[in-house]
Order: C-alpha cells, then structure tokens, then sequence
C-alpha cells in the first residue's frame, strides 16, 4: 500500500507542512522548528525505504488521479531518483538541526518563514526529482526556485540585491526551459518522460526538436551554475544568511545537475543527439573552463563563504564533465560528485556557519592559528571537508575524481584528464591557505601577529554548541565512512541507474 | 519561398521579438523595475507560444459540441496548452510579486532602484 505511493509521498510529507507552519506559527512561533525538523524526519524514512524497494524491485510508478501515464501526470521512482532524495531528506537534515541556533542568532524575527521557505524548497527538490512529466518538472523547479529567492533574501543588508538578480537571472532559466519543453510538446505531442523519449527517436532530426534541447540545456544550465551561466551564484550564495547558503549551495545546483541528467540522457539519447549536435561535447568543454575558472576565482577571495561559492562553480564543473563524457564511467563519477560534493559543501558551509555564529566573521585574513585552538573540532570538520575537497584518499571526493579521470581516460579525454588534476591542484592551494593559517603557528615580521607574538597563552574555549557541532562532524565523518564504502556504492547502487543509452 | 516562410510565421515572429524585447529588458535595463516589466513581457511571450501552438484551422473550443460530435478531434482545439498556461500565469505572478516584495525592501534600505546608483550605495 504505502509502496505504491512512494513517489508522491515524500514531497507530500514535506509540501503540507510548509503550508501548516505560517499558520500554526502566527499563533506559537516556537512550533515551527519542531516541526519542520519532524516533516524532514519522517521523509527519510520514506526516502530510505524507497531507496531500498527501488533497488530491489526496480522503478516505482505512481500515476495522479488513477490517469494513465502519457494522458495523466506520473510520478517515478527510479534508482537516480530515489538515491537523489534520500541524499537532500539526509543532507537538509542534519542542516536544519545545525540551523537553529544559526537562525535564531543571524535573523531572530524571520525564523517562522525560514522554516516554512525551507521546506518548501525541499518539497520543490523532491517533486523535481520524483516526477515523470517534463511540464510538472517545471512546475516543481518555480516552486523550488521561489522558496530559494525568500531563503536568500533574509540575509544581510545586500541580501535581496542579491536574491533580485537570482530572481531575474532565474526566471530567464526557468523561462528557456519552459520554451524548449514547448518545443518538445509541439513536436512529440507528449509531456510525458517515458512517452517523449519512446517517440523522440522517430522525430530527432527535425530542426525544433534540437532546438528545445538546447532551450531546455541552457535553461537548467542558468539554474545548475553552470559555466558560463554561473554569474549569479557567488552573490547569492555568499549574502545568503549561513543557515540558507548551507542548504541552498548543497543541494540546489545539485538538483539542477540532475535535471540535466534527466533530460540529456533519459528524455534525449545521447549517442543520437551527438551526431546531429555536439551538445555534450559543448558541455563538457564549458565544464572544464569552469573547475579553471571557479577554481582560480576562489582562490582570490578573502571570505570563507565566498570563496566556497566559488569552489562550487568549479565543483559544478566536474560533474558537467563527467556527463559531457557521455560514458559510464563518467556518469558514475558524476553521481558520485553528486552525492559527495552535497556532503562537502554542506560540511564546509557548516563550518563556516559555525564560524560566523562564535566570531561573527568569516573572513580568511581574520583567521589565525589561534582558532585551531579556540575551534577544535569545527576546524577538524573543515579539514575533512578540504581534504576532500581536494581528492585525497580515503576521503569520498578521491573516488568521485578517480572514476572521472577513469571515465576521460576511457574516452581518450586528455585535455579534461589534464584540467581534473589541475583542477585538485589549485584546489589544495586554495583549501591549504585556510589550514595553514589556522594550524602553522604565526610567522614572524607579519603586521597583526606582533601582539600575540611569542606567547601561547590560555586560548579561550569558542567552540560552537552541540546542535551545530554535531551535524558539522556527522557530515565530516560521512565523508570518510563514503570513502571507504565507495566501491560498494557504484556497484549496488549507481550501476543500475547509468541510463541504457550509455552502455 | 522567403516571403511565404516569413509571412507565413507571422505570431511566431512576434513572439520571438516579444521574448527577445523581455530579455533586453531583464538584462541590459538599469531600472530595477524596468527589469521586472521585462521578465513579464518575456513569460508573457512564452505563455502566447503556447497559446499559439495548441490552435488549429477551422476548429472551436474544447467544449464537445452536438453538431461536431467527439469522434474527429480536428474539430476542437487542444486544451491542454491553455490549461498549462494557467499554472504558468500563475507562476509569472508569484513571481512579480516575490519581485516587487524584494524591490520594496531593496528601496527601503537603499533609497533607489537605479542598479549604478544602488552598486555605488552597496560599497
């Protein structure tokens, strides 16, 4: 009984708070916490229990209203789609117990929407990925968006500047995938995933239909950040307060990704497509420019956030190459970036959360070798999380890269084998500017250490509170647990999601 | 052939210098709500795009009629875009309002909705 409803059950068990917090929250402010932290409880649970019957059972299919898929509205779970959730129920988790504290000190008056907006958000991310209709897709990614331009603009004072610009930058994305969906109804006659890509292959060499797909790219592209359409993110994502920007940066450019996925590679096939238009081969290019230029852009940045950011537009970009790979190995390393990349950014943002919460700041030239001290455990967390970061083993971000060094190798992809290793590069030279300033002890003759010169001291405790430590840590400890568990991961659960088209 | 090709696309043109004018809006205009005016135009030219695709010749609204019969579909226009276009309007407007809430709150902190003008004020 309950396994039927699946597919439909986890956003619904998100959505209906979302709508019942503002108004229970009127009346007892205090409530909104609880129970936002319960609708996230309760959809892991059947995340997870999907996770396990899809992989046992194969897809499950729910279809709105009794009407059958290509005329009603279906909703699908597959294995990339029921991996992908339980990823964002797991993930927005343990960021929302991390959040309270963060919330209740950066926007007190602001806590009931924020809870509301947040599970709206995620009510948007498990639509986007449960449905099996190209228009209800767009639908859920609005929503989605929606919540994610209130969850910026609670920030600072630049705040909604920023989430002004996302909204117009994001609407154009939105907007352009609208169209190229528009396209691909004109010509298929169906909204309907399965039915479109059943009907696609008679249809592809028509110029409107190569036309919506690069509609449809360029459009998730504007969503997913992906370069040269990332313009938008670093704003966004660094006047965010810490308590969005951790859950925004995790996991929104991460759905966008799987859009992408979604639409390359089980609407359109992309053996087909490529002999008619060089869309992943475009995409893999831009990819490669992006971990160069996210990469080098983070490492001119003096705000721990910002700098992040940045590192996010690089990140994005190692996934857009393992998908313009078009190979299995590729995918698998994009799916694997996928989930580990949402859990680095999200142990990083935390930590940086962390830091504004106990300092107030979070300013790279601000740190010291103190703070290791102060810091100890957030600092550990932020270590694992760069080290990963980085791609050392046995930490989760090694094997992601490996299998897309594997994936450029196999498709004779020298250039991207060459920018992946830079790319970890300069990675540990941005990463490594941060911990050496937190662990090397002061240099002598440098302004600003003079005072502190010479004498150790009693470092006082600024450690951050166990609500925030602990998800900070779990996440950091996910990591290494990923990492050694990873070859099992690929083997049970990524290999039945690489699409039939790649193989 | 040029001509017919041309003449014969008349509202897509339209729609395309519809979208084109919304996009030069949203993204060279220096007035914050000029820039909202122009994403409106621009859904405005989606939602005709969809419009425009569900008409067929010679045929009436989707409301089975005794004459016509439900046998020939030919007879009726498709439904469907229209119905799509409604949760699209409805999006286009929580939208604009999200917009203009973020654009009162801009103002009020900054004291204008000019992007120089307002970058300038940022530093």
């Amino acid at each position: 009984m309950i396994e039927a409803n699946l597919p439909l059950l986890v956003p619904l068990t998100l959505l209906i708070p979302a709508l019942l917090i503002p108004l229970i929250g009127l009346r007892a402010p205090g409530a909104a916490y609880p129970l936002a932290l319960a609708a996230v409880l309760a959809s892991i649970p059947l995340a997870g229990f999907g996770l396990f019957r899809v992989i046992a059972g194969g897809p499950i299919s729910y279809t709105l209203g009794g009407w059958e898929a290509p005329i009603g509205i279906e909703f699908v779970l597959d294995p990339l789609a029921s991996f992908l959730t339980l990823l964002v129920t797991v993930v927005s988790c343990l960021v929302l117990i991390h959040a309270r504290r963060v919330a209740s000190v950066e926007h007190p008056d602001k806590r009931v929407p924020y809870y509301s907006l947040v599970l709206l958000l995620l009510a948007g991310f498990c639509g986007i990925l449960s449905t099996g209709d190209l228009f209800n897709l767009y639908v859920f990614l609005e929503i989605s968006s929606l919540a994610g331009y209130g969850l910026v603009a609670i920030g600072d004072k630049r705040s909604p500047v920023a989430a002004y610009r996302y909204l117009i930058l994001g609407s154009v994305g939105t907007g352009f995938y609208l169209l190229g969906t528009g396209f691909i109804y004109v010509m298929s006659g169906s909204l309907n995933m399965a039915d479109v890509a059943r009907i696609l292959p008679h249809i592809l060499h028509q110029p409107p239909v190569l036309a919506g797909l690069i509609l449809m790219v360029t459009g998730i592209g504007l969503k997913t950040a992906l370069f040269p359409l990332h313009f938008w993110l670093p704003d966004a994502y660094s006047s965010a307060p810490s308590a969005s920007s951790a859950l925004l940066a995790p996991l929104g450019t991460k759905i966008g990704a799987y859009v992408l996925i979604r639409v390359l590679f089980f609407v359109f096939d992309p053996a087909a497509v490529e002999q008619r238009l060089p869309i992943t081969s475009v995409i893999a290019w831009l990819s490669a420019g992006g971990v160069l230029y996210g990469s080098l852009m983070a490492l001119a940045q003096q705000e721990l956030k910002r700098m992040l950011a940045y590192s996010s537009v690089a990140q994005i970009g190692y996934i857009g190459l393992g998908l313009g790979m078009a190979n299995p190995l590729g995918f698998t390393g994009a799916v694997l970036h996928i989930l580990n990349h949402a859990l680095m950014k999200a142990a990083l943002f935390l930590v940086a959360g962390n830091l504004r919460a106990q300092l107030g700041h979070s300013n790279i030239a601000a740190m010291d070798h103190r703070l290791s001290r102060q810091m100890p455990w957030s600092m550990a967390a932020f270590v694992v999380g760069a080290l990963s970061m980085i791609g050392l083993p046995p930490t989760a971000g090694f094997f992601s890269k490996w299998y897309l060094v594997l994936g450029g190798i196999q498709g004779s992809y020298w250039v991207f084998v060459a920018v992946i290793l830079l790319g970890g590069l300069l990675n540990t030279l941005y990463f490594f500017r941060v911990i050496e300033r937190v662990y090397l002890p002061f240099r002598k003759g440098l302004p600003g250490h003079a005072a502190a010169n010479g004498e150790p001291g009693i470092v006082e405790n600024k450690e951050a509170r166990f609500s925030m430590l602990a998800p900070t840590l779990i996440l950091a400890a996910a990591l290494l647990v990923l990492g050694l568990t990873s070859s099992f991961l690929v083997n049970r659960v990524i290999q039945p999601m690489i699409p039939a088209g790649l193989l | 052939m040029e001509i017919e090709f041309i003449a014969g696309h008349n509202l897509y043109w339209i729609i395309s210098l519809l979208l084109l004018v919304g996009l030069y809006g949203m993204l060279a205009k220096r007035n914050l709500v000029k820039k909202l005016v122009g994403m409106n135009i621009f859904q405005t030219s989606i939602i005709l795009f969809y419009i425009a695709i569900a008409s067929k010749r010679n045929a009436t609204v989707p409301v089975i009629d005794a004459a016509l019969g439900s046998a020939d579909p030919a007879h009726y226009i498709n439904p469907l875009p229209h119905t799509l276009m409604l949760t699209a309007i409805v999006v286009s407007v929580a939208t604009t309002g999200v917009g203009f809430a973020l654009l009162i709150s801009i103002f009020r902190r900054y004291r204008t909705l000019d992007e120089e003008t307002l970058l300038k004020r940022m530093r």
